[in-house]
């Protein structure tokens, strides 16, 4: 008797601990639900339509997704994009990794140059550009001047359709490199000592340490990296927008920024919506890849 | 014997001074664009364009500061930046710490399904859900003229339409929730002998046990904000509501930049998150730390 009424007083307690519970996660909850899952449908939904925003949508079935594929423009888009994500992704992932293994060096005032490595990321991608746009310029950038010391150049860095894209990405690896430094100090500063000493007893020399132990050790840092590299290496927008506007000649037209031509230039929301599914995509398709080669790495 | 010792201290020293050697050159090469920016600001234009290029300034100048300020009411889009940013701050670090901490501290039906779901709404990028988003911010209902269906511009060109999509990142459910999985039971428990109702026990024991993690979601919500490009320029179309950011733009037309102001402008619209960011470092290391968020 005492038994049952302690059961259902310790279950209505638990139940009323439950409503708190949910009652603090609904406002996330709610806000996700409407801001984030149905937009997402929505999107589908027109991806699906043809619609500028004055008229009402109308139904045109698999008609935008076939015009991706006929387009050259996004065939153009998608190729610029896939480059300038392989080659940010490993000059990001080698040199962050060297930076962090450099300030985790313990020697006195390490901390102001761990900072002052982060500090690019603290730099919003229109300031990083607008500095940028002045160090490429022609005619007055500090690159060409410094190049014409000795005796190279000038390079029309943003000018040049063959240049412009691979000038972005030396950008974008200054800009980035900071972060992944952070997530590898601190993966870093997780690795037992005791593996290192072991190691040094059997001979290992520091080169040795670092390709046998560090490294492996890192691989899911690694392979986090990569993914979220590659989710915001395919989104490229803002430095399209402030310094090339996608040009010359559609040289740095990236799928983001063709996306956002889509659909607040030529108000074609259906066609924009369809091309954001596409990219969802292949973001889903790389990390797919991505994992199962470092899953059997991993087993190898 | 002592020379041995000698030995080791010169080899330590030769190592000491190559690590500096290294951190030098690297600390030059990473900061030649923000020095060079910062230099271009306070030279007088002579110098700015001249070559070979002059490196310090022989005398420092205020002028591209003052014309950047009249080039463009940057006053006013500082204004609305820091209006969005502090806002969507407050209101983040409180509701997503909540969450984070009910994730973390008790059991509810479903909860694991909950949590996976809104953490893979991170994996969604931004233009996928841009053109609906848009559209929810021109139509809601009986904003900005709207009537139920729309109509007027909604929450275009106003404060709630900036910072919709930056309010209550999963980011920071997930970096808290993780922060509130360490702290002890006990404390939550002996909160609940004393008589604390759940919602004190959580401001009162767990938000000040949180400070270091959140002044990293602090630092994160903020500069999500205030470094935001593409949604300022979607929603907003009047100048009395741009930001900092768009305010960049107003230096380039099609066939001219002017250098100095722009450069002026962007040393002014870089440092607030810098010095908070300097500020804060310290938190912010420990909190990336903390999270878990290598994977």
């Amino acid at each position: 008797m005492a038994g049952t009424t302690m059961y259902s007083r310790r279950g209505s307690y638990q139940r009323r601990l439950q409503r708190v519970a949910f009652l603090f996660i609904l406002p996330v909850l709610l806000y996700t639900v409407i801001f984030r899952f149905a937009p997402m449908f929505a999107s589908l939904y027109l991806s699906f339509t043809r619609y500028n925003v004055l008229q009402p949508a109308v139904w045109v079935g698999l008609q935008n997704y076939i015009r991706i594929f006929q387009s050259d423009l996004f065939w153009t888009a998608l190729r610029n994009t896939a480059l300038y994500s392989l080659e940010v992704l490993p000059l990001n992932i080698a040199i962050s990794f060297g930076l962090a293994l450099l300030v985790n060096q313990k020697v006195r005032g390490v901390a102001f140059f761990r900072t002052l490595f982060y500090l690019p990321v603290v730099t919003s991608i229109v300031a990083v550009s607008m500095i940028w746009m002045w160090l490429y310029d022609y005619n007055l950038g500090l690159f060409n001047l410094l190049l014409e010391y000795v005796g190279l150049g000038p390079f029309d860095w943003l000018g040049d359709p063959r240049l412009a894209l691979h000038s972005l990405v030396i950008m974008r690896v200054w800009k980035g490199v900071g972060w992944n430094m952070v997530i590898y100090l601190a993966a870093l500063q997780e690795i037992p000592q005791e593996l290192y000493e072991a190691a040094s007893i059997d001979g290992a020399n520091s080169w040795q340490r670092m390709l046998r132990i560090t490294w492996p050790l890192l691989r899911p840092v690694t392979f986090y990296i990569t993914v979220m590299g590659i989710i915001s290496t395919f989104q490229t927008f803002g430095e399209i927008y402030a310094m090339t506007k996608g040009g010359p000649l559609n040289s740095t037209t990236t799928v983001g920024y063709l996306i956002y031509q889509q659909a607040f230039d030529q108000f074609q929301m259906g066609q924009a919506s369809a091309t954001s599914f596409v990219l969802l995509g292949i973001i889903l398709a790389l990390t797919v890849v991505n994992n199962r080669v470092s899953g059997a790495r991993a087993e190898a | 014997m002592s020379e041995g010792v000698e030995r080791v201290r010169g080899l330590r020293f030769l190592r000491t001074a190559g690590i500096y050697a290294v951190l030098i050159v690297v600390a030059f090469v990473m900061s030649l664009p923000f020095s060079w920016m910062v230099l271009s600001s306070f030279k007088p234009n002579s110098e700015l364009f001249s070559y070979p290029p002059v490196w310090i300034p022989t005398r420092w100048v205020l002028d591209h500061y003052i014309r950047a300020f009249e080039a463009a009411p940057f006053g006013r889009y500082f204004f609305n930046s820091a209006v969005t940013g502090i806002s969507t701050t407050v209101i983040n670090l409180f509701f997503t710490s909540l969450a984070g901490f009910a994730f973390a501290k008790y059991d509810f039906p479903y909860k694991n399904l909950i949590f996976f779901a809104l953490i893979a709404t991170m994996m969604i990028p931004f233009h996928v859900i841009l053109v609906p988003l848009f559209l929810v911010a021109k139509n809601f209902p009986f904003a900005g003229g709207n009537g139920l269906w729309g109509g007027g511009t909604g929450l275009l060109n106003t404060y709630p339409g900036l910072v919709l999509p930056h309010l209550l990142p999963v980011f920071g459910v997930f970096l808290t929730r993780q922060f509130f999985m360490g702290l002890p039971d006990d404390l939550i428990d002996a909160a609940r002998i004393d008589g604390a109702s759940e919602y004190r026990i959580y401001w009162t024991v767990a938000l000040p046990a949180a400070k270091p993690v959140l002044a990293t979601l602090a630092i994160f919500s903020f500069s999500n904000v205030w470094d935001d490009f593409l949604w300022p320029l979607v929603v907003t179309t009047s100048q009395s509501m741009r930001t900092v950011q768009i305010g960049l733009q107003v230096f380039q037309s099609q066939h001219s930049v002017e250098w100095g102001p722009l450069m002026a402008a962007t040393v002014a619209v870089t440092m607030p998150l810098v010095v908070v960011f300097v500020l804060n470092q310290r938190s912010f290391v420990q909190g990336v730390t903390s999270s878990g968020i290598k994977g």
